[in-house]
């Protein structure tokens, strides 16, 4: 009897959660379906449109993957959130600006396109790597065996530190990239007219991320850092160098942010010193709804990321006659982000670890 | 125990909230010879009397601060003492956001030797911050807020200590879509803002005034003044085949509007208008090549308009920084402090051994009993609700778009100006 009593609360409390999630999976689908239906049957939009703001996504869901790389990485081998990465995306992009300005007075920008993007991304992922590096060597390591809530709190100063650093060395305002003249224009592709900029952009994106997934595959290295994931300990009776291998994952991360930092750069020419902040967020938005520790799931993330902020507001809220719905574009994107985290904690493609580690 | 820490709680919250009830709403305080509502701030013989600004000294707005700053920094220099004092000017940096703007008047706000201030930057930082220095009998004078909501006449008793020698946005975006309407004769426009009270207030007065001249605004968009991808909210506008986008937002994201607009299908041939917002040189970095032909609207900085006085400021500017003005709020920022320096000396008074007593109601009454007042913007008058301006408003268009050329009125070339 008295069993009984104490379990019927819990079984219609559950009920009760059940119903409510239920409802609210019903009502977003309602939403989403009305505000689509009401959208297509407007006709405000071409064919070409679309298609435009599909691109548009994915050239920016192509930097926010190479950003989430780094935080899923540093996940999936130390089970932390490293918040510092937007601030290591910055360190690349701001200093290279550095050189890309000389290159761009001195004429070599125009003469040598090709030879100084590779140049300016060489710098930006060498700087980003240095720094990378320096944060997990003076703020990690130091509270490798500290309980969790620790580091991430540090991560949460180096973040604060590193910013105000980069504003102290080369000031408060922002600084503009120059332009890249090979990259003005429109390319057709597929008949699509896509920027030339943005081509760029999603094929350095796709390679840098193919080169990735590749190196953490196929190579020796790679497979040591998936052993470090899965079990330290163990990878460390195996022979493993452990914390070179987390070096090495702080590298990697910094190398792909570095790198985005300069596609970011070639799209949108403005570097400063706050600008690591919101794309760290987005990218770390990234990693968790495509289930983080999981590469593939962090590309497949950013890239959903991007075309759900682009396509979403004129898709969904154009419908509902909602006005101004750009201004609600990380609305849409962090309802999608609770969205997944209740229905789909593991993100999308789920996240990679061994059970007992979860 | 947990009880004890519980009473001990309420007893902590309740003396917390009775001091700073008592502190709200003290008693007339006595200082030497002056009795005041607000509170009394003493200045010791050959101590400066301090001054401070909340300006966005920072980020990518930071010319909108700077150039204000100096616009004081000249003011003091040519005011030397005030009641016989020295000037002592010190600051915080607002960020330009709401945030910003409640940090640096709380921090303001906790130095009780502040005789008044001059701030904020944007009108995002004021509508916060503003009340924070009221409450504490901070008088403020902003030189650049411009949206109408901070004086409106419904803007409550919080704002009581808040007047500003900026324009109000009512007479901006009047100007800005008459112009649109009748010299460029464009008939459709959309308008983006970006969710701060100044570009929101902004363009809907040119919305409005535009509508009501008989023209078709295709849509009212809004971003975030931390968005960098302007290409899907622009291909939007393209569905409504605007002549012209009135963008009065910030100068981060208005380099991004500018750059990207002519990437977007349909808006190839779109003109382009913004505000004082952007009007600065480090729009013109932030926006390339792509803001030529970008027109402004924006205070008349002329000699003609202003008369001698600006040239003689524009002398003092360059000897003492070595460019041109950075942006379009020097002019009132300098006047700004002209009317504090003038209304402390009209309050001011002098105990036997020669220190100072500057009452903060008193200090707050003089200022808005401004009439008249003869500053390089033109002659300053405040109304109750703390409109100052003497507003001439202008049209600007950029014509090389090297922030090294940046000479207002040359290049960006002014085209228009306000009939009053």
């Amino acid at each position: 009897m008295a069993a009984g009593a104490l379990r019927r609360p819990v079984a219609r409390r559950l009920n009760f959660v059940d119903a409510f999630l239920w409802a609210f999976r019903l009502a977003v689908i309602v939403v989403v379906v009305w505000g689509t239906v009401g959208t297509l049957r407007l006709g405000r939009y071409t064919g070409e449109q679309w298609v435009d703001f599909v691109v548009f996504g994915l050239a920016q869901g192509g930097i926010y993957a190479l950003i989430a790389l780094g935080y899923t990485m540093v996940y999936g081998i130390l089970r932390m959130i490293n918040f510092a990465h937007g601030e290591v995306f910055m360190s690349g992009a701001y200093t290279a600006y550095f050189v890309a300005a000389p290159l761009a007075a001195s004429g070599f920008l125009d003469r040598h396109p090709i030879l100084s993007l590779l140049l300016l991304v060489a710098v930006a992922a060498a700087v980003s790597t240095g720094v990378a590096v320096l944060v997990e060597r003076v703020a990690y390591r130091p509270l490798r065996r500290a309980p969790r809530l620790v580091p991430l709190i540090t991560a949460i100063g180096a973040s604060f530190f590193l910013q105000y650093a980069f504003r102290g060395l080369y000031g408060s305002g922002f600084k503009a990239y120059p332009e890249f003249q090979l990259f003005k224009g429109e390319w057709q592709i597929l008949g699509i007219g896509v920027l030339r900029t943005q081509a760029v952009v999603l094929a350095s994106a796709a390679v840098l991320m193919f080169a990735l997934y590749q190196f953490v595959m196929r190579t020796k290295v790679g497979k040591a850092m998936r052993a470090v994931s899965e079990d330290k300990d163990a990878a460390a009776l195996m022979g493993i160098d452990v914390d070179r291998i987390i070096v090495l994952t702080f590298a990697i991360g910094g190398a792909a942010a570095g790198a985005a930092g300069i596609l970011y750069a070639l799209v949108f020419k403005q570097v400063h010193f706050f600008m690591g902040f919101v794309p760290g967020i987005k990218a770390f938005t990234s990693a968790v709804l495509g289930g983080i520790g999981n590469i593939p799931g962090a590309m497949l993330g950013g890239l959903f990321l991007g075309v759900v902020e682009s396509v979403g507001p004129a898709l969904f809220l154009d419908g509902l006659g909602i006005v101004a719905p750009y201004q609600l574009k990380d609305v849409i994107a962090f309802t999608m982000l609770v969205m997944v985290l209740i229905f789909r904690p593991q993100g999308i493609l789920g996240e990679r670890l061994a059970a007992k580690r979860a | 125990m947990r009880k004890a820490r519980a009473t001990w709680a309420v007893l902590v919250a309740v003396l917390v909230a009775v001091t700073s009830w008592a502190v709200t709403y003290a008693a007339p305080v006595r200082m030497g010879p002056v009795t005041d509502d607000w509170g009394v701030v003493r200045v010791a013989r050959g101590q400066p009397i301090v001054i401070a600004y909340w300006l966005v000294v920072a980020g990518p707005d930071a010319s909108l601060g700077v150039d204000s700053r100096r616009g004081i920094e000249i003011a003091i220099d040519d005011k030397k003492t005030v009641a016989g004092h020295p000037v002592r000017l010190i600051g915080e940096d607002t960020g330009c956001n709401a945030e910003g703007g409640t940090t640096a008047a709380t921090k303001l706000a906790a130095n009780r030797q502040i005789v008044a201030a001059i701030g904020s930057s944007c009108s995002s930082e004021a509508v916060p911050g503003a009340p924070i220095l009221c409450k504490q009998g901070i008088v403020t004078v902003s030189p650049s807020n411009t949206a109408p909501r901070l004086t409106d006449p419904k803007r409550g008793p919080e704002y009581a200590c808040y007047l500003r020698t900026a324009h109000n946005d009512l007479v901006q975006g009047r100007a800005a879509a008459q112009f649109v309407y009748h010299v460029l004769g464009v008939r459709r426009a959309a308008t983006i803002h970006d969710g701060s009270p100044y570009a929101e207030g902004l363009a809907n007065v040119f919305a409005d005034v535009f509508k009501r001249l008989g023209g078709t605004i295709t849509s009212q968009e809004a971003v975030s003044p931390t968005d960098t991808d302007m290409r899907p909210v622009l291909t939007r506008i393209a569905a409504g085949r605007p002549q012209l986008i009135y963008y009065p937002i910030f100068i981060a994201a208005g380099g991004h509007i500018t750059r990207q607009a002519k990437e977007v299908a349909g808006l190839e041939n779109v003109k382009l208008m913004s505000a004082d917002g952007t009007f600065s040189p480090d729009f013109w970095k932030a926006a390339g090549e792509a803001a030529r032909g970008v027109y402004n609207s924006s205070p008349d900085l002329s000699v003609e308009a202003l008369g001698p006085k600006y040239q003689q400021f524009l002398d003092k500017h360059q000897k003492k920084y070595g460019e041109k003005p950075l942006s379009a709020f020097h002019a009132h920022a300098y006047d700004a402090a002209m009317m504090i320096f003038a209304a402390i000396e009209k309050v001011a008074k002098k105990d036997a051994q020669g220190n100072t007593y500057i009452g903060r109601k008193a200090l707050r009454d003089a200022l808005f009993a401004t009439r008249n007042f003869p500053g390089i913007t033109g002659n300053l008058t405040c109304n109750p609700y703390g409109d100052c301006a003497d507003p001439k408003i202008a049209v600007y268009q950029t014509i090389s778009a090297d922030p090294a050329k940046w000479n207002p009125g040359v290049d960006p070339k002014k085209v228009w100006s306000m009939k009053r």
